[in-house]
């Protein structure tokens, strides 16, 4: 008797088909948003407030009600939502340039407010839908199309560690980085999904997950070498692990 | 003896899938996408697969539709 180990999860729209570039890990960090919505049965409880770049397209692929705040306002449309609505499961999902570039001060006094909503930022140190432009999270020394001799601090600055900075917030419920690189890493990035939805659920207050992701078309690598990267480059910098959790600190 | 189905429509071809088969049971196939890239298919001609789906866990594409064990 055959078992059946894997299938399209249900919160996916029937037919849906991915947009993004060959080998971009949005793919997989959208799937795992929908298998954790349908073990949780929160497909028809859940608004997603999408955001900016290449991370706006999840609604045309989750099959949940959505509402579309660009530039960096997903968290501030959120807390709009889940004030009016308390009894929803709310949740935004953007990129890094949106959430801590462009939308900084909304993602962190999202945090600070302790509002019971879960962020989830996708990290692939750069503006991918518009080119490769350096953006908040660029590791120092790497080339994009407007730091074309690398980013260097004298002129640039450093990067953002997001996960770190969000876990400061004394609202922060909940701070995670994870990656998605092996298949052993999409699937803690799956548990740390589960946990962020589990914990806004319970209305104990600001869920955020950080998921290292691969830009293949504009980091000019193959898929293969661009999993290469965030594990010799990227995770040197940008830990993964988790950073607060209160659940735990209760119990002990 | 596991198998696994691909929706031909939705590879990409990123080959992420062929590295992460444990048995190193899908390969590059002759048929290609719209693109000319080439796709991949499942040969297992032994029944080696044993259903654990680290290749539908890796796809980006949910590209590996259904994977089944036993």
């Amino acid at each position: 008797m055959a078992v059946q180990t894997f299938k399209i999860p249900e919160s996916i729209r029937e037919g849906a088909k991915f947009s993004f570039c060959p080998g971009c890990d949005h793919g997989v960090a959208v799937r795992l948003v929908a298998e954790v919505l349908d073990e949780l049965g929160l497909t028809e409880n859940t608004i997603l407030a999408a955001s900016i770049g290449c991370s706006v397209t999840i609604y045309d692929f989750l099959d949940i009600d959505a509402v579309e705040a660009p530039h960096g306002r997903a968290l501030a449309e959120a807390t709009g939502i889940k004030r009016a609505r308390p009894d929803k499961c709310v949740f935004t999902y953007q990129g890094d340039g949106d959430f801590a570039s462009i939308g900084l001060a909304e993602s962190l006094h999202a945090a600070l407010r302790g509002e019971s909503i879960t962020a989830i930022c996708i990290n692939n140190t750069t503006y991918g839908m518009t080119g490769g432009q350096l953006g908040p999270t660029t590791l120092l020394g790497q080339k994009t199309t407007t730091s074309p001799t690398g980013r260097n601090v004298e002129y640039y600055g450093y990067p953002i560690k997001i996960a770190e900075h969000v876990a400061l917030c004394d609202g922060t419920a909940y701070s995670a980085r994870v990656s998605l690189d092996t298949v052993a890493n999409i699937r803690k990035a799956k548990q740390a999904i589960k946990k962020a939805f589990e914990i806004q659920m319970q209305g104990l207050g600001f869920t955020f997950i950080e998921i290292l992701s691969t830009c293949p078309t504009n980091w000019k690598m193959t898929p293969q070498e661009s999993h290469e990267r965030v594990r010799t480059q990227m995770m040197e910098v940008f830990k993964p692990g988790v950073y607060k959790d209160i659940t735990l600190e209760k119990t002990v | 003896m596991g198998r696994i189905v691909i929706d031909e429509t939705k590879c990409k071809a990123c080959y992420l899938c062929i590295e992460e088969c444990p048995k190193k049971l899908i390969k590059k196939s002759s048929k290609t996408n719209k693109l000319g890239d080439h796709l991949v298919e499942f040969d297992d001609p032994d029944n080696q697969c044993i259903g654990c789906a680290m290749c539908a866990t890796r796809c980006p594409d949910m590209a590996i539709t259904e994977v089944y064990r036993g």
